[in-house]
C-alpha cells in the first residue's frame, strides 16, 4: 500500500493497447496453494460415521470405568479424624488456648484394621480446610535459598518469616514456618513396633536438585511466634523430607501429604495403636486434622470418581448412539439432498 | 477520469433539460435557475481551468474542489510563493521552500522507539494491554511475574514493530535511490549533473525525452518550437495517454545558456490538486498567466519531446505527487462492528467474574476476621521487625479492591486481545489468496486484484447492494464508431461490415492509422465525392471529426521499415475513436502543434491554422476549434458537444427539416445503447473573426477570472451554428457481464446502475447486460418538479402494490420471475428527492425493485444515493466504478471497488479493492467473499471461546483458593496460552478452510446468502458459544479436581493438567470444527497440542520455579492421562450431539452443498480438479 508513491519507477507505461508484446505478465503463478486447491480431506458428519464414533467411546469408557471402579475399591483406607478426640476433654471448650499451651499433647488412638492390607501401606496426614494455596502463602517461600547456601540472604519473597533481626531464617516464608508438627507411633496390639519409613516420601527430583544438599537450616523457628516443626540444623535440607514434602503446596484446600510408609502387611481384624503428638494448631481456622493409612492401586488413592465418570460417559455415548441410530431409521435425510435447500423449500423467499 | 469533453458531456448535464425528450416542455429561465442554485451545493465543483477536469481526492474536502470562482482570485502575496527563475539563492532567501529530496519514510534511526510505539498505542486494545500490565507491576497487585506479564505486549509490539521497521526500511531505500538520481540543471550558465535531492526551487532544469521529471516545473521552452512537450502520467494518475503541456511563447524564445534568463513566478502554495495550477510570471516586463497545462509534475515522464527547460517550482514534499501520496481510507468491517457488541459482553462477564471474587473474598475475610493474625496461612501480623505490623493487610476495605483489580489482572484475556493481531493476520492471508487468484487476473490490462484496504475483506461476503457505474465498468469503454447521421441521412446501416484500412503515402514512406474501423460503404463513396451538396456536407462534418479535438497523432515505427503507423493519443477514448473514423473516411489527422494541424483529405495534405481552442467544460459540454483554412480566407468554427447543450446553439432556421431527421437518429442511437455526440460548424466572417480574436486574446491573458472570461467568449462564438450530423459511438460491454449480472441477482444482490448516459442508452444498456428483462414492469420517473415527482413516486408505489397482489394471486408460488419490477428514475428528478422528505418513498419504492436504474446523474448523487440505502438499512453496500465520478460514491458504500481500466486511476486511488473487469466481481463476492466471511466469523467466535474457557478455568480454582487468586496454572503457561498453545490453528484455519468449493458457490449464487443473512456469526451463535464454553470449562476443572480430590497431589502438577486438558479441548474442538484438512491443517493443530507438551516440559524442567519436574511426575500416572482423555471426550461430547442433529435435521444450505459435494456430484470435484477454467458459468 505504501509503494504508492507516484515517484517510484514502479509500474512504467501500462498502456492497454493490445499489439504491444507483453513481456513481464503479471499473471499470479499457478500454484494449487496460491489457487487454494490444495488437496484435502473433507469429513462431514455422516450418521454412520457418528454413531460408530458414540459406540467406539462407550467401548472404551465402560471397561476402562469398569476397571478403575474395581481398582478404587481394592483399595483399602483406614481415615481417622482426631483433631477434636486428642484434646483433653476439659480444655475442648478452648482448643485454641490448649493446643497454645505447654501441656503434654501425647493421646493415643486405636485403629482396626477393616481389610487385610498389604505392603507398602502409605501413612498421610490429611487436613481438611487449610489453605496451603492460598495466595500470600504459596509466594511465602524462596527457591534460590533452598538450593545453595550462597543465597540464603534471597529472602525478599519470605515477608513475614524472613529474618529474624538481621540473620536470615534458612528455610524463610510462611510455608516452611508452618511445617506439620504432629507425630505418629504405631505399636500393633501385641506390643510390636510397627515401623514408619520415612526415607523417600519425597520427590526424588526435589531432594537431588531443588533442596541443596549443603544448605542447612539456621534461624529456623526462633522468632516470637512458632508456627509449626522445628528443624535440625546439622541436616541438610535435602535430607529433611517433611519438609520438602511440606513444601510441595497442595492445591486443594483437603489434601493429604505423605508421612510415611508401612512396609509390613497387615491383617483384617488387627488392631493398631497410635501414638500421636497432637501439635499442630489447625484450631485456630477450624481446620481438621485426620490420619489416614492406605494402599494403592494403579490409579493411585481410593476415589471412585474417574470409574463413576467413565461409566457414565460410556453408557451416555451408548444410550445417543443408539438414540442416533433410532433418529436414522424413523426419520432418515438422504445426504446432499438438494430438496432441502432454503431456495427450494420457499421459492422467492430469499 | 479523463474528462474529455465526452464523457463529461454526456456524464454530468443532469441539470440541463433533456432536449430530444422534453422538446415540448421548455422550461423557463428563472426554473432553470433554481434548479441549478438548488443543486449547487450538491454539485461537484469542477477545476474550470483550460484543462477542465473533475477532481476530487480522497480526503481533502473543500480545499481540492478549486471552482471557478477560485480564478477570479488574484493571488494574494501572502498565499503566494516567489520563485525568481534561474536564482535559487534569491529564491531560498527565507528557506521556506522544501528541497527535493523526499521522505517517505516514516522514522529514521532516532524517532523509530518512540513514533513506532506511540502509533500502535492508538489501538484501544493495547491501551488495555499495557494498563493491565502496569497494575501487575505495583507490589500489592503483581499475580504474574514481571515478565510473564509483560511478554504478550512486547511480543506483539516487538512483531509490529519489526514488520513496520522492514517497510520502513524498503521506503528509505527507494528514497535513496530516488533522491541520487541525476538530473540536468543550470549552473553558472552551464548545464550540469546534479542529484534530484539538491536540486532547489528557481533552479533551471533540463530534462531529456523519456525521462522521468525530478520536481513541479514550470516549462520555460522545449524542443518543439511551438514549445509543445508531452507527458504520460502514469504514475501519477495512472493515465497512460499523453498529455499536451504548453511552454509560453515569451519563454520559449529564450536560450538560457547564453542570454540570462530571468523573471519572477508568483504561484500559490503547494496543494494536492494535480489538475490544477495557477501562477502568472513576470518576463521582460510583461506579465503572463500561466495555467495547468503549463507546469509538468514529479513523477511524470517526458515522452515525443527531445527536451524541455523548466524552472523548479515546488521540490520535494511539496509537489503534487508527493502530497497526493497518501494511503487508502481506512473502514471497519461490519463483523468488527458486530464483534464488538459481543466484546462489551464478555467485559461484563470480566467485570461479574471480578466482582464475585472480590465479594466472596470480603466474606471470607470478614468471617474470619479474628483468625487472621495466627492462621498460618494467612498470618496478617508480621512479628519478625521489632514492632508488630501488618503483614501486606490495608483493611478489608482496600484489600477487597486489590483484589478486584487483580481478579482483572488474572481474567484479562477474558477480551480477547490476541483476537485483533490474529484477524490482522488472517485478513492478510486472506488478501494474499485474492491477489493471487488466476481468476481475477485482468489479462487485457495485465492487472491483478489488487486489495488496498486490508480490514473489510470478510464484508465483501455480505453484500446486498451493488452500485455499479455503466461507462467503463459494465461496459470496456473502448469506443467504436458506429453510425453517422449527416445532413439528415442517417448512414447506419451497417452495410459495410469489411474494415478498411486507409493509408496514404509520403515521402515514399506509407502512413496508416493503428486501429481499424468498420466503415459504412456508402457513406464511404459519399465521402469521396467532393461536389455534390452531401458530398460537401460528408466532408465538412469529417473534418470537424478530425480537426475539432485534442487528440495528438503520433507516428510508430513497423517492422517494415516503409509503413509507419499513427497512432491517436487523446485523453478521451471518444475522441479518439472519432479521429480513427475519420481517418478511415479519409480524413486522416497526421500532424498537430499549438499552431497548426495537418489533416490527409483524401490523399491531399491540407494544413489548417488553428486560431483558437475552446476546451471542453461541464457547463458549456461542448467544445469548439476555429480553423483557419487552408485557402488562407475563410475561417470556421467546429463545434462538437452533447444534444442537450448543442440543439439550443443551432441556428434552426436554416434546414429544420435536417434538424428533425437528426433528432429521431439521435434518438434511435441511444435507444441502441451508443453514445451520441452533435456536430456543427459556422463560417466566421471577418469582422466577427476580429472581434472573437481580439477579445480570446484578451481573455486568455486575463489575469483575474480567465477561465469564465474564456467560456464567456467560447459562449459568443459558439452560436447559431448549422447542424452537420451527429455521431454514435458504441462502447461495448464487457466479456461476461450480463452473466455476472444474473449470478449477482441470483445471490440475492440487487444491483442498481448509476450512470450519467441518457435514459434510452441506460435502458439499452441495460437490456443488453440482462440486468432488464422484457418480463420486467418498468416504472419511469423523469420529472422537472418536486410535485410530479412525488405522484410518480406515489404512483409507482401503487403500481408496486397492484402487481404484488397480482402475482400472488396468480399462486405466487413462482412469482419470482413475473412479478419483477424495474425503476428508472433521473438526475434531474433526483434533485428534488434525494435530501428532501420524498427520500423516504423513493426508498421505499427502490427497495421493492428488483433493479434500479439512474441515468443522468452527477458524481455526488450516485453517493447520495448510495447513502439513501446506507442510512436507511442494515445491508451492506457495495460501488463499483472506474472514473473520478465514482469516487464519491466509492467512498460513500461499505465497499468501494474501483476498475482500472481506461479512464484514470481515480477510482482505484479511492477504493478498497480494485480489479480489471466487472465480472471479477463474481469470483471475488461469491467465492472470496463468502469464504472470508465464514472463516473471520469462525475465528471470532472460535477466539472468544478458546479465551474464556481458559479464563474460566482459571476462575474455578480462584474458588478454592479463598477467593485470592492463586493461579494452579504456571504464569509462564497462562501467557503462553494465547501465543504459542493456541495461536497458529486459528490463524490457519481462518486462512485456509474452505466450506465448499470454488465450483459449487459460482454454481448455486444463492449460497451466497449465508453472509447476507449473518448465518455464521450473530448473536445466538454467541450465546450457544458462550453455554458451550460455561460446559466445557466445567469439564475441564472439575474432572481433574474430584479425580484428585482429597489426594497429596500439589498446585503445579494438577495445574500442568489443566493447561495441558485445556489445550488440547480446545484444539480438539477446533479439528472438530474444520471443514477442509489440508496437510497444513494437521501440522498445525497437532503441532499445537505438541508444542504445548514440550513448554509445559520445558517449564517444568527450570528448578527455580516451585513447580520443578512436576509434570514428569504426574505424567507418570495413568490417572493423568485417564483424566485427559475423559476430559477431552466429556466436554465435547455435548457439542458433538447438537452439531450432528443441527446438521442432519436442520442443515443449512452450505451443510447439503458440502454433502452433495462429497457423496452427490463426483462431477463436480473432477471439474474443480481442472484449473483451467475460467469464466464463471452460472445456470
Amino acid at each position: 500500500m505504501n509503494s504508492n508513491t507516484p515517484s517510484s519507477s514502479a509500474g512504467g507505461p501500462g498502456s492497454a493497447d493490445a499489439t504491444a508484446p507483453r513481456r513481464n505478465s503479471k499473471r499470479p503463478k499457478y500454484s494449487r496453494f496460491t489457487q487454494q486447491e490444495l488437496p484435502a480431506c473433507k469429513p462431514i458428519l455422516t450418521p454412520k460415521w457418528v454413531i460408530s464414533t458414540f459406540l467406539l467411546v462407550s467401548f472404551i469408557f465402560i471397561p476402562i470405568g469398569i476397571v478403575s471402579l474395581f481398582a478404587s475399591r481394592d483399595v483399602v483406607e483406614i481415615v481417622h479424624g482426631y483433631e477434636t478426640e486428642c484434646i483433653p476433654s476439659g480444655s475442648r471448650n478452648d482448643k485454641v488456648g490448649f493446643i497454645q499451651s505447654d501441656q503434654d499433647k501425647t493421646c493415643i488412638r486405636t485403629l482396626t484394621v477393616p481389610k487385610d492390607m498389604s505392603q507398602p501401606i502409605y501413612v498421610y496426614y490429611q487436613l481438611d480446610n487449610f489453605y496451603q494455596n492460598h495466595r500470600r502463602y504459596v509466594r511465602s517461600r524462596s527457591d534460590q535459598q533452598l538450593r545453595s547456601p550462597e543465597n540464603a540472604r534471597e529472602t525478599g519473597s519470605c515477608s513475614p518469616e524472613d529474618t529474624v533481626g538481621d540473620t536470615a531464617i534458612v528455610p524463610c516464608g510462611l510455608i516452611a514456618w508452618s511445617l506439620f508438627n504432629d507425630t505418629y507411633h504405631f505399636t500393633s496390639n501385641n506390643g510390636g513396633q510397627i515401623p514408619i519409613n520415612k526415607r523417600g516420601i519425597s520427590w526424588q527430583s526435589d531432594r537431588e536438585r531443588k533442596f541443596g544438599r549443603n544448605v542447612y537450616p539456621s534461624n529456623f523457628q526462633n522468632g516470637t511466634l512458632i508456627g509449626g516443626a522445628r528443624l535440625n540444623e546439622s541436616i541438610p535440607l535435602s535430607e529433611q523430607e517433611d519438609l520438602i514434602v511440606w513444601m510441595r503446596t497442595a492445591a486443594l484446600p483437603t489434601f493429604r501429604k505423605l508421612y510415611g510408609k508401612i512396609e509390613v502387611n497387615l491383617r483384617q481384624g488387627d488392631v493398631i495403636n497410635v501414638t500421636l503428638q497432637n501439635n499442630y494448631n489447625t484450631y485456630s481456622f477450624n481446620g481438621r486434622k485426620k490420619l489416614v493409612l492406605s494402599t494403592t492401586s494403579w490409579l493411585g488413592g481410593k476415589n471412585d470418581f474417574v470409574g463413576i465418570a467413565y461409566l457414565t460417559v460410556g453408557g451416555l455415548c451408548f444410550f445417543l448412539a443408539i438414540v442416533f441410530v433410532l433418529i436414522y431409521l424413523i426419520k432418515p435425510r438422504q445426504l446432499g439432498d438438494p430438496s432441502y435447500l432454503s431456495w427450494n423449500r420457499n421459492p422467492g423467499g430469499h | 477520469m479523463d474528462t474529455s469533453s465526452n464523457i463529461e458531456i454526456i456524464e454530468n448535464s443532469y441539470q440541463v433539460p433533456d432536449y430530444t425528450r422534453n422538446s415540448s416542455s421548455q422550461r423557463s429561465i428563472s426554473s432553470f435557475q433554481s434548479t441549478q442554485s438548488k443543486t449547487s451545493i450538491r454539485e461537484v465543483n469542477f477545476s474550470s481551468e483550460l484543462e477542465s477536469k473533475p477532481v476530487r481526492h480522497g480526503s481533502t474536502g473543500g480545499a481540492d474542489s478549486e471552482g471557478f470562482s477560485a480564478s477570479y482570485k488574484e493571488i494574494n502575496d501572502d498565499d503566494a510563493r516567489l520563485i525568481y527563475i534561474n536564482d535559487p539563492e534569491k529564491t531560498n532567501e527565507k528557506f521556506e521552500f522544501a528541497g527535493n529530496s523526499i521522505r517517505t519514510g516514516k522514522y529514521s534511526f532516532l524517532t523509530f522507539l518512540p513514533k513506532n510505539l506511540f502509533e500502535q498505542f492508538h489501538r484501544v486494545a493495547y491501551i488495555y494491554f499495557l494498563v493491565i500490565a502496569i497494575l501487575n507491576q505495583l507490589p500489592q497487585l503483581a499475580v504474574f511475574g514481571r515478565g510473564a506479564s509483560i511478554l504478550p505486549l512486547a511480543f506483539v509490539l516487538l512483531v509490529t514493530a519489526i514488520k513496520d521497521a522492514y517497510e520502513d526500511y524498503r521506503r528509505h531505500r527507494s528514497d535513496k535511490i530516488e533522491n541520487n538520481r541525476l538530473a540536468w540543471v543550470l549552473v553558472n550558465e552551464q548545464f550540469q549533473q546534479k542529484k534530484w535531492k539538491d536540486i532547489c526551487v528557481g533552479e533551471v532544469i533540463k530534462v531529456f525525452g523519456n525521462e522521468t521529471l525530478p520536481c513541479d516545473m514550470v516549462l520555460l521552452s522545449t524542443s518543439d518550437s511551438t514549445g509543445v512537450a508531452y507527458v504520460q502520467t502514469t504514475n501519477l494518475d495512472g493515465e497512460s495517454n499523453l498529455k499536451t503541456r504548453y511552454a509560453k511563447q515569451e519563454t520559449q524564445m529564450k536560450s538560457p545558456v547564453e542570454g540570462k534568463i530571468s523573471g519572477l513566478i508568483k504561484c500559490e502554495k503547494p496543494n494536492r490538486n494535480i489538475y490544477g495550477f495557477q501562477a502568472n510570471m513576470d518576463v521582460d516586463g510583461k506579465r503572463i498567466s500561466l495555467g495547468p497545462s503549463n507546469i509538468i509534475l514529479r513523477g511524470c515522464e517526458l515522452k515525443n519531446t527531445d527536451w524541455t527547460l523548466g524552472v523548479a517550482v515546488y521540490a520535494g514534499r511539496e509537489t503534487k505527487a508527493m502530497l497526493n501520496n497518501s494511503g487508502a481510507p481506512s473502514k471497519r468491517s461490519r463483523l468488527e462492528t458486530r464483534m464488538n457488541r459481543e466484546i462489551f459482553f464478555l467485559s461484563i462477564f470480566l467485570v461479574t467474574l471480578c466482582v464475585v471474587v472480590c465479594i466472596c473474598h470480603g466474606i471470607w475475610l470478614r468471617r474470619h476476621e479474628d483468625e487472621l493474625d495466627l492462621m498460618q496461612f494467612y498470618r496478617k501480623r508480621d512479628y519478625s521487625g521489632p514492632e508488630v505490623e501488618n503483614y501486606e493487610y490495608y483493611g478489608w476495605g482496600l484489600e477487597i479492591f486489590f483484589i478486584f483489580l487483580m481478579s482483572v489482572i488474572v481474567f484479562q484475556i477474558m477480551i480477547p486481545i490476541s483476537l485483533y493481531i490474529s484477524m490482522e493476520l488472517v485478513r492478510v492471508g486472506q488478501a494474499y489468496f485474492m491477489i493471487r487468484d488466476n481468476r481475477m487476473f485482468d489479462e487485457s490490462s495485465n492487472s491483478r486484484f489488487q486489495c488496498r484496504a486490508l480490514n473489510i475483506n470478510e464484508d465483501l461476503g455480505q453484500i446486498k447492494y451493488v452500485f455499479s457505474d455503466k461507462t467503463g465498468t459494465l461496459t470496456e469503454n473502448k469506443m467504436e464508431f458506429k453510425c453517422a447521421s449527416i445532413g439528415g441521412l442517417d448512414f447506419s446501416s451497417g452495410t459495410g461490415n469489411e474494415q478498411v484500412e486507409y493509408s496514404v503515402e509520403v515521402d515514399g514512406m506509407i502512413l496508416r492509422p493503428k486501429m481499424k474501423v468498420k466503415v459504412d460503404t456508402e457513406l464511404l463513396d459519399l465521402s469521396k465525392s467532393k461536389h455534390s451538396d452531401e458530398g460537401k456536407n460528408v466532408h465538412d462534418f469529417f473534418v470537424a471529426l478530425a480537426a475539432c479535438n485534442t487528440i495528438v497523432p503520433l507516428t510508430v515505427e513497423t517492422d517494415d521499415t516503409s509503413v509507419k503507423l499513427i497512432e491517436y493519443q487523446g485523453e478521451s477514448p471518444d475522441e479518439q475513436a472519432l479521429v480513427y473514423s475519420a481517418a478511415a473516411y479519409g480524413f486522416m489527422l497526421i500532424e498537430r502543434s499549438s499552431g497548426h494541424i495537418v489533416i490527409d483529405i483524401q490523399g491531399e495534405r491540407q494544413r489548417f491554422n488553428v486560431l483558437g481552442l475552446h476546451e471542453f467544460d461541464s457547463d458549456r459540454k461542448r467544445m469548439s476549434v476555429i480553423l483557419g483554412c487552408p485557402d488562407n480566407k475563410t475561417v470556421k468554427v467546429f463545434v462538437k458537444g452533447a444534444d442537450t447543450t448543442m440543439f439550443s446553439i443551432i441556428n434552426k432556421s436554416l434546414n429544420l427539416d435536417m434538424v428533425k431527421a437528426t433528432e429521431s437518429h439521435l434518438h434511435s442511437y441511444s435507444s441502441k445503447g451508443l453514445r451520441t455526440l452533435v456536430i456543427g460548424m459556422r463560417e466566421l466572417s471577418t469582422s466577427e473573426f476580429e472581434k472573437w480574436q481580439s477579445s480570446y486574446e484578451s481573455a486568455s491573458t486575463a489575469l483575474m477570472g480567465r477561465a469564465a472570461l474564456l467560456r464567456k467568449v467560447a459562449n459568443k462564438i459558439e452560436n447559431h451554428v448549422t447542424l452537420l450530423g451527429a455521431s454514435g459511438i458504441e462502447d461495448k460491454l464487457q466479456q461476461g457481464v450480463p452473466e455476472a449480472i444474473e449470478s449477482l441477482r441470483s445471490a440475492g444482490i440487487k444491483v442498481w446502475v448509476l450512470t450519467g448516459d441518457k435514459q434510452e442508452t441506460a435502458i439499452s444498456i441495460g437490456y443488453s447486460s440482462k440486468l432488464l428483462t422484457s418480463t420486467m414492469t418498468q416504472i419511469v420517473i423523469n420529472n422537472n418538479s418536486k410535485n410530479s415527482c412525488r405522484k410518480s413516486l406515489e404512483d409507482g408505489l401503487v403500481m408496486c402494490k397492484k402487481l404484488k397482489i397480482e402475482s400472488g394471486a396468480t399462486g405466487g408460488g413462482h412469482g419470482d420471475g413475473v412479478s419483477r419490477l424495474a425503476l428508472i428514475i433521473d438526475g434531474t428528478s433526483l434533485v428534488y428527492v434525494l435530501d428532501t422528505e420524498l427520500e423516504e418513498q423513493l426508498f421505499e419504492l427502490a427497495s421493492k425493485c428488483s433493479v434500479v436504474l439512474c441515468c443522468r446523474v452527477a458524481p455526488l448523487q450516485k453517493a447520495g444515493i448510495v447513502a439513501l440505502i446506507k442510512n436507511r438499512t442494515e445491508d451492506m453496500t457495495l460501488a463499483i466504478g472506474d472514473g473520478a465520478n465514482d469516487v464519491s460514491m466509492i467512498q460513500m458504500a461499505d465497499v468501494g471497488i474501483g476498475i482500472s481500466g481506461q479512464e484514470g486511476r481515480q477510482a482505484v486511488m479511492a477504493s478498497d479493492f480494485a480489479m480489471g473487469q466487472f465480472r471479477f466481481l463474481v469470483p471475488l463476492l461469491l467465492v472470496h467473499g463468502h469464504w472470508n466471511y465464514q472463516r473471520m466469523s469462525y475465528m471470532i467466535l472460535y477466539n472468544f471461546y478458546r479465551n474464556a474457557v481458559f479464563v474460566l478455568v482459571l476462575f474455578w480454582y480462584v474458588l478454592f483458593t479463598c477467593f485470592t487468586l492463586t493461579t494452579a496454572i504456571t504464569d509462564w503457561s497462562s501467557v503462553l496460552y494465547s501465543v504459542i498453545y493456541t495461536s497458529v490453528p486459528t490463524i490457519i484455519v481462518g486462512v485456509l478452510d474452505k466450506d465448499l468449493s470454488r465450483t459449487t458457490l459460482l454454481k448455486y449464487p444463492q449460497l451466497y446468502g449465508s453472509g447476507q443473512r449473518q448465518e455464521s456469526y450473530n448473536g445466538k451463535l454467541f450465546w450457544v458459544t458462550i453455554i458451550d464454553t460455561l460446559w466445557q470449562s466445567l469439564a475441564a476443572f472439575f474432572v481433574p479436581l474430584l479425580a484428585y480430590w482429597g489426594s497429596s497431589v500439589d498446585g503445579s502438577s494438577i495445574g500442568d493438567l489443566w493447561t495441558i486438558a485445556v489445550v488440547i479441548m480446545v484444539n480438539v474442538h477446533l479439528a472438530m470444527d474444520v471443514m477442509t484438512w489440508y496437510w497444513i491443517t494437521h501440522a498445525a493443530i497437532w503441532g499445537s497440542i505438541i508444542a504445548t507438551f514440550i513448554c509445559v516440559m520445558v517449564i517444568d524442567a527450570l528448578s527455580f520455579l516451585p513447580g520443578y519436574w512436576a509434570f514428569f511426575h504426574i505424567a507418570n500416572t495413568e490417572l493423568f492421562w485417564l483424566c485427559l482423555l475423559g476430559i477431552t471426550v466429556g466436554a465435547l461430547v455435548p457439542r458433538l450431539v447438537v452439531k450432528y442433529l443441527v446438521q442432519c435435521y436442520r442443515p443449512s444450505d452450505i451443510q447439503i452443498q458440502r454433502e452433495a459435494e462429497k457423496f452427490g456430484n463426483l462431477r463436480v470435484a473432477e471439474i474443480e480438479m481442472n484449473p483451467i477454467i475460467d469464466s464463471p458459468r452460472t445456470t
